[in-house]
């Protein structure tokens, strides 16, 4: 069946309203827009890293979350899921279930790029059937903004601040979705929110229903952190893929790279940069070279992924 | 009939769970727990077990998994060590909060700095505020019984707790010793089937778990914590009997020793209470009134039946395998004393802290002991309360 949003959003949401997360912040869009891709008589099986989602969408006594959920720690959601998904395969396999379950982890990149790591490879690598999603906002806002190793190089963040000697985060974006493609699993995407969030949709269903373990990477800003307006959260994604900084593109088994967006005209990076407050001081007279820099390394990425590609 | 048989502890321990089946094991080796999944493993290998085994990358993952386990609805167990429990130290809260009866088979390992493989307590009493039941061991035998009853124990609608089994590193672990075992299925019908009201995969209601709660809710959850392991205490003594009724062997909270008209005691645990054992039955040829109480279970800690248990007591030894770096003494030493504070001719009592990082604790090392209460009991002088046992000066 064709993709319709309209029918989409029709469905009854998993992750309802109510949760307590800020205005345009894009991890409950990736929460719902993900979930929305489960089949209606599927249930779900979801896990939470700590984060901003965890502490936002399951306040006690209140849950935002239709389908079971847990959260224990920041560092382990990798390994709560993989125990989940253990425990239901011995339980088929003694015939104490009948019903369908799929498995989801979401993760900040705090809890994916950098304190779930090691939790996250190895679920990865057991092979796990489960998806792992990672919103991506590339710093920890949980805890107010500061660096992870998913900030993009010169951003403005709370533990690598823009000061008069050093411009910002010294060090580039760890590349997350490479790192698990090298997990040789069977898929691997990238996606953010653009236009009617086919893209997404089409991700989320194949990392869902595809067997083994699954990795989602989706770039999801953060108003506060990044410093643009609420509203502004479909444009600043648009533009992330439209200067290539976010391409969206996907891997099967490690070895199948396969480019699902090519922007017709390719923006300047400064396009995506300008709008949001982390980059503010890329633009003081004096820093054209941080531009420069930022533009080439966004180039060079894209040329190596355009070649990976083909 | 029990079956005999020769088991080193951790045999015992993998084979009390290949009678058990757990849903999962989730596990990573280090010594010298590292037999356990090592075992296990080839019994799922080879389709002794319907077991699933999760060969997970830390033991931060172990413990980790085991929570998504229980949460799930299954029984989980995991085992460890040392650093390895060190690890765990997060989720051992987390498991208790959630209050997921998880089994941890704990074979007590110094803890590093500087790095030691041998046996002491400070891995898992280091963890003993962390809400789980802790049951020790003193041998083999001992273990696997204590392995079968901690599900039982956990699981029970007034506890839902989590539950280390600690047997001695090497000394039990790696010992072999005779041991009668059960027979499968009476294990099968004594621990029953696990179904909890409130799990993840319920398809009729699904649930959330592991909240974000704080100050509105906080503190009434960490009272029914508490709650849970002050009901554990009866629960372990229905249990254990229960146990002894298949097993012809009973356990208590603790054990007493040679204690009816002992004038001087020591309270231990572990296998160092065998040698201890050793001790108390050459001094009694020799006609001292010695005596020893060896604790089985440190969480609930038994308080008021020890404060009993040595209130006719002269002078007591509280043996600490743990240093805990007070300054003033040991962690079963602060809680034995507390426990005797108030009762009417509360004994004198001194603190040794022995068998750190492994050193070697012979009859000779307990008989000194008690010599030294001999002292106190006849100059009426405690001297030094807080001391260390064969070390250099």
């Amino acid at each position: 069946m064709a993709y319709n949003l309209k029918q989409e959003l029709a469905k009854p949401e998993r992750f309802t309203g109510g949760h307590r997360l800020c205005a345009g912040c894009g991890a409950s869009v990736a929460a719902r827009g993900v979930l929305r891709a489960l089949d209606a008589d599927d249930k779900a099986l979801i896990g939470c890293a700590t984060g901003c989602l965890q502490v936002s969408g399951f306040l006690y006594p209140y849950t935002a979350w239709q389908d079971s959920y847990i959260h224990s720690a920041f560092e382990n959601v990798g390994a709560t899921v993989s125990g989940a998904e253990a425990c239901y395969r011995a339980k088929k396999k003694r015939g104490e279930i009948d019903e369908n379950y799929k498995f989801i982890a979401f993760g900040g990149d705090g809890g994916t790029y950098d304190i779930g790591f090691q939790s996250l490879s190895g679920a990865m690598e057991r092979g796990h059937d489960m998806v792992y999603i990672c919103y991506d906002n590339e710093a920890y806002m949980n805890t107010g903004i500061q660096r992870s190793s998913s900030t993009p190089q010169f951003a403005d963040a709370t533990t690598s601040p823009a000061g008069s000697a050093i411009p910002g985060k010294q060090q580039r974006k760890k590349d997350m979705t490479e790192v698990l493609a090298a997990h040789n699993i069977p898929y691997v995407g990238q996606t953010t929110f653009i236009s009617n969030f086919k893209d997404l949709h089409e991700k989320a269903r194949k990392a869902i229903y595809t067997q083994g373990p699954t990795f989602l990477n989706i770039l999801a800003p953060c108003p506060r952190g990044w410093r643009y307006p609420n509203e502004n959260l479909m444009e600043i994604c648009k533009l992330a893929v439209e200067t290539c900084v976010w391409p969206l593109y996907e891997i099967i088994n490690g070895e199948e790279w396969i480019l699902n967006y090519q922007p017709k005209n390719k923006l300047p990076v400064e396009d995506y940069l300008r709008p949001q407050g982390r980059f503010f001081h890329m633009f003081l007279p004096g820093n054209e070279w941080m531009i420069q820099k930022a533009q080439n390394a966004v180039d060079n990425k894209w040329n190596s992924l355009i070649k990976r590609c083909n | 009939m029990a079956i005999r048989d020769r088991l080193s502890g951790n045999e015992a321990v993998a084979h009390a769970l290949k009678q058990i089946g757990p849903d999962v094991m989730a596990a990573f080796p280090i010594t010298p727990s590292t037999e356990i999944p090592q075992y296990f493993s080839a019994y799922a290998s080879n389709g002794e077990v319907d077991t699933e085994f999760v060969a997970v990358e830390s033991e931060h993952s172990a413990l980790s998994a085991c929570v998504g386990v229980a949460a799930s609805g299954g029984r989980a167990v995991t085992a460890t060590s040392s650093c390895g429990l060190a690890l765990m130290w997060e989720m051992l809260y987390v498991a208790s909060s959630m209050r997921l009866p998880i089994v941890l088979a704990v074979v007590n390992r110094a803890l590093t700095g500087p790095i030691n493989i041998n046996n002491d307590h400070s891995d898992s009493m280091g963890a003993r505020d962390s809400g789980w039941i802790q049951l020790y061991a003193e041998n083999n035998q001992e273990v696997y019984d204590n392995t079968i009853m901690a599900y039982r124990i956990g699981e029970h609608p007034d506890v839902k707790l989590p539950v280390m089994a600690c047997q001695d590193g090497f000394i039990t672990s790696h010992g072999i010793e005779n041991i009668e075992l059960l027979e499968s299925d009476k294990v099968t019908s004594f621990i029953g089937t696990f179904n909890p009201d409130v799990r993840l995969l319920n398809p009729k209601h699904p649930v959330s778990m592991g909240p974000y709660s704080n100050a509105s809710y906080y503190m009434e959850w960490k009272c029914q914590q508490a709650y849970a392991m002050k009901q554990a205490k009866q629960v372990i003594l229905d249990i254990s009997k229960e146990y002894a009724n298949i097993s012809g062997r009973e356990y208590g909270l603790f054990e007493e020793y040679k204690m009816e008209d002992a004038e001087r005691a020591i309270v231990i645990i572990g296998s160092s209470a065998g040698t201890a054992k050793a001790t108390v039955d050459s001094l009694r040829e020799k006609g001292e009134k010695v005596g020893l109480i060896k604790i089985r279970v440190f969480r609930p800690f038994p308080m008021d039946e020890l404060a009993k248990a040595l209130g006719h007591v002269k002078a007591v030894a509280v043996m600490d395998k743990a240093e805990s770096f007070s300054a003033c003494g040991g962690p079963l030493f602060a809680e034995t004393r507390s426990a005797c504070y108030g009762i009417p001719n509360a004994p004198k009592m001194i603190n040794y802290v022995y068998g750190l990082g492994g050193r070697d604790v012979h009859v000779g090392c307990i008989a000194h002991v008690y010599s030294d209460l001999e002292k106190i009991i006849k100059t009426g002088d405690i001297g030094e309360t807080y001391r260390h046992l064969s070390v250099r000066e």
